[in-house]
């Protein structure tokens, strides 16, 4: 696979304990005080959207629900609304990964956004039909920054993907 | 044709179609959303999952006390003197009302026992630490560090010196969940200090409380003390709750608008104290149907 579909660079097969570990620390973000900030990002929404994209036969809706059920008890949300837009985040960006990479990565983030904002207005519209208050606007400020670290989720994502860039007669690429 | 196998060879396998996993997976969390938010039956299922998950949330606050530890290390001696005269002080202050306070404690049992009434319940409890305020931004819930391992319960009242602040709402093995009283669902049963009228005063989900069904020409003034009137069967009677900051009457409603601010430190951090659920209070009187509807306290169950 390359980093996008139109670059000529090869990557390395991603390891599935990579993929594990980074889902995790994402989760271990969300727990962290600061989430109480505003404009602090989801980070599993994050990472989850950013492995379906890319690997969206290994990362996909299961591994969602189960976030989404870590981040409704973690946060004593009610169960399954983290789950319900998890889960509609992963498939909305399976589906959409064919054409995603094929865009520079600037604009790969601009994609992304749609998709993040989705995910908490889903959360919010879920939340207000059962009667909760409005949290203010600072909710739906933290995917604007989650697509801003698109970038660099990508790059520190892919790094252990990456090879050397020597070629020799036997490594053409 | 009969023996030939269509099934595609192993490598191309790719599990279920999407959009059947979507189904199922959709169907499975919003059956979870409605049963979790209409029938509450789901506590253990919270409570087992909450066992994977509150370790790393442990792990996950533990940069944010460390440095904590570290400020009030740092923060030198010399402010924990001045903060331990303040405090000797504090205890100087209050010692009269105290010291009378075991006196008048036990004339007035002997006083209830010769009125032959029923003995007023003693305050006891357990102090736990307040380990983070819940993530979720659409409440006000705050994390204690005991849970059903400490014998906390859900109903259990929550106070710190100042006041109430808050009902344990949901018990997880290690934890418990506080909902504040300033939260929109959470009500608290009161009386005003002042002229003795009973109300009930909800949150408002933005750190103030508002005193309800209380007629635009009741006696309510600026500053008046709300203490819990112990009616519910839950709150002890007596506990601070709030104080009136702010009243609007207007001609074209019944009711007058009183804003109130809590007097515990509602939203900061520290230690709170558990209350024990109360003793078991003498049988309601049976309501009729067409009241139960629509009273203004509610009801024990509403209340957890």
């Amino acid at each position: 696979m390359q980093p996008t579909f139109s670059s000529s660079r090869i990557l390395l097969p991603v390891r599935p304990w990579f993929i594990i570990l980074s889902l995790f620390v994402a989760l271990l973000m969300n727990f962290l005080p600061t989430s109480h900030w505003p404009g602090i990002p989801d980070w599993a929404a994050l990472v989850l959207c950013f492995w379906s994209i890319r690997e969206s036969r290994r990362v996909g809706m299961g591994w969602a629900f189960v976030l989404g059920l870590a981040m409704d008890v973690a946060d004593g949300a009610v169960l399954g609304q983290h789950c319900f837009a998890y889960i509609l985040l992963a498939y909305a960006a399976a589906a959409q990964s064919r054409r995603i990479l094929w865009f520079p990565i600037g604009q790969q983030a601009l994609q992304i956004l749609p998709l993040l904002i989705g995910c908490q207005v889903i959360q919010l519209t879920m939340r207000l039909m059962t009667g909760a208050d409005f949290p203010g606007w600072g909710f739906l400020i933290g995917p604007f920054i989650a697509a801003f670290l698109w970038i660099p989720a990508t790059f520190l994502l892919l790094l252990p993907q990456y090879q050397p860039v020597e070629r020799d007669e036997n490594r053409p690429l | 044709m009969a023996g030939i196998d269509h099934a595609p060879p192993p490598f191309f396998k790719r599990g279920p179609a999407p959009l059947a996993l979507l189904t199922f997976y959709v169907a499975i969390s919003l059956a979870l959303f409605v049963v979790d938010l209409r029938f509450r039956s789901l506590d253990l299922f919270r409570q087992t999952l909450s066992l994977f998950v509150d370790p790393v949330q442990r792990v996950a606050q533990t940069p944010g006390s460390l440095v904590d530890y570290a400020a009030a290390y740092l923060r030198g001696l010399q402010e924990m003197q001045a903060d331990n005269t303040r405090l000797k002080q504090a205890q100087l202050t209050t010692a009269p009302n105290l010291q009378r306070l075991e006196h008048l404690e036990s004339e007035n049992e002997r006083l209830r026992k010769l009125l032959d009434m029923r003995d007023r319940q003693k305050a006891k409890g357990q102090v736990a630490q307040i380990m983070y305020t819940a993530r979720d931004p659409f409440v006000r819930r705050i994390v204690i560090d005991k849970g059903q391992q400490a014998g906390i319960i859900a109903g259990q009242p929550a106070i710190d010196e100042g006041g109430i602040v808050g009902q344990v709402t949901r018990v997880f093995p290690f934890s418990a969940e506080i909902t504040l009283i300033t939260d929109k669902d959470q009500s608290v049963p009161v009386q005003l200090v002042r002229s003795g009228q009973r109300s009930v005063v909800f949150g408002l989900g933005n750190g103030q409380l508002e005193l309800r069904y209380i007629p635009a020409n009741a006696d309510v003034k600026e500053g008046d003390l709300l203490v819990t009137s112990g009616l519910d069967g839950l709150y002890l009677p007596g506990f601070p709750v709030a104080k009136v900051v702010s009243i609007e009457r207007e001609n074209s409603y019944s009711f007058a608008r009183i804003r109130c601010e809590p007097i515990a430190a509602v939203e900061n951090f520290g230690e709170v104290m558990i209350l024990a659920p109360r003793a078991e209070q003498l049988p309601r009187p049976p309501e009729s149907d067409g009241r139960r509807s629509n009273t203004g306290a509610p009801s024990r169950e509403a209340a957890k």
